[in-house]
């Protein structure tokens, strides 16, 4: 009787001395598969549907994409091909002597999504708020 | 022969608290962590410069485009004429909702105008491109 009570007694309370030790390893797997990963992009804000205005042709700067990339700036017969990297002192100088300027970016239907990024981060970049996307050609 | 006495207490940091302190960065950890919930598809984002961070999760639907010209929103592939329900739903449950766009750098113009025109007849005008950022 006496032994059988001393046996029991050691096993009175459940160890606690490995609790950090589980937690820590808990805590870990937390921290590993954590991903704080926030999404980052160019925002834009679509026209909405049927809300077509006309604008007067001055007004308008045309930036043309094509299919292979390359890209030219104007309106009407004043077009000039421009490296994608020259885009946004060129948006700059036209925005200085118009601050009303409407940007269009018209692509290709071909025109690689890359290419277009790029044309809107110059734009962006350049501090262009009124940027209009046209149908695409062909 | 006091100052001595004095110094002899203080012996070693007290780690009675360090399980509180361990569970409360577990629990940061457990609530901050999202188990993905879509899986997306396969593609290469963009890169662009001059990016700004999507705010939260919440207000965001995403939409993949694949360069092959697949489109998938919740992980459910649909055509093009499709987005527009889907996306009409989402916009009536939530009218701050932005439509990520996670297209493949590759992936032709054709296929991107065409989700605009979608989401401009589900009248969910806001869109971010979503792009990585270009070193």
């Amino acid at each position: 009787m006496l032994t059988a009570r001393n046996r029991k007694r050691p096993g009175g309370e459940i160890p606690t001395a490995s609790l950090p030790d589980i937690v820590f390893m808990l805590l870990v797997f937390f921290l590993v598969t954590t991903t704080i990963d926030v999404d980052k992009g160019l925002g834009l804000v679509l026209p909405a549907e049927g809300n077509e205005q006309e604008v007067s042709k001055k007004n308008i700067t045309n930036i043309f994409v094509n299919a292979s990339g390359k890209v030219a700036i104007g309106s009407g017969d004043d077009l000039r091909i421009v490296e994608i990297r020259d885009l946004r002192q060129e948006v700059s100088n036209r925005l200085l002597a118009n601050d009303k300027m409407i940007f269009s970016v018209r692509t290709d239907s071909r025109t690689k999504y890359q290419a277009y990024l790029d044309v809107m981060d110059q734009l962006k970049m350049a501090n262009a708020k009124r940027i209009s996307i046209a149908e695409p050609e062909g | 022969m006091r100052l001595k006495q004095k110094t002899k207490t203080v012996s070693g940091i007290p780690t009675a608290s360090l399980p509180d302190i361990i569970f409360m960065l577990l629990i940061f950890f457990m609530v901050v962590t999202v188990l993905r919930q879509y899986q997306g598809l396969k593609l290469i984002l963009p890169e662009a410069r001059k990016i700004s961070k999507l705010e939260g999760k919440r207000h965001v639907a995403n939409i993949w485009a694949t360069k092959e010209g697949v489109i998938s929103i919740d992980d459910r592939i649909m055509e093009m004429n499709q987005v527009r329900n889907v996306m009409y739903d989402k916009r009536k449950n939530d009218p701050q909702i932005v439509a990520s766009v996670k297209a493949d750098r590759q992936a032709e113009m054709k296929l991107i105008t065409g989700i605009h025109q979608e989401l401009r007849k589900a009248d969910a005008l806001k869109v971010n491109y979503s792009a990585k950022t270009r070193n």
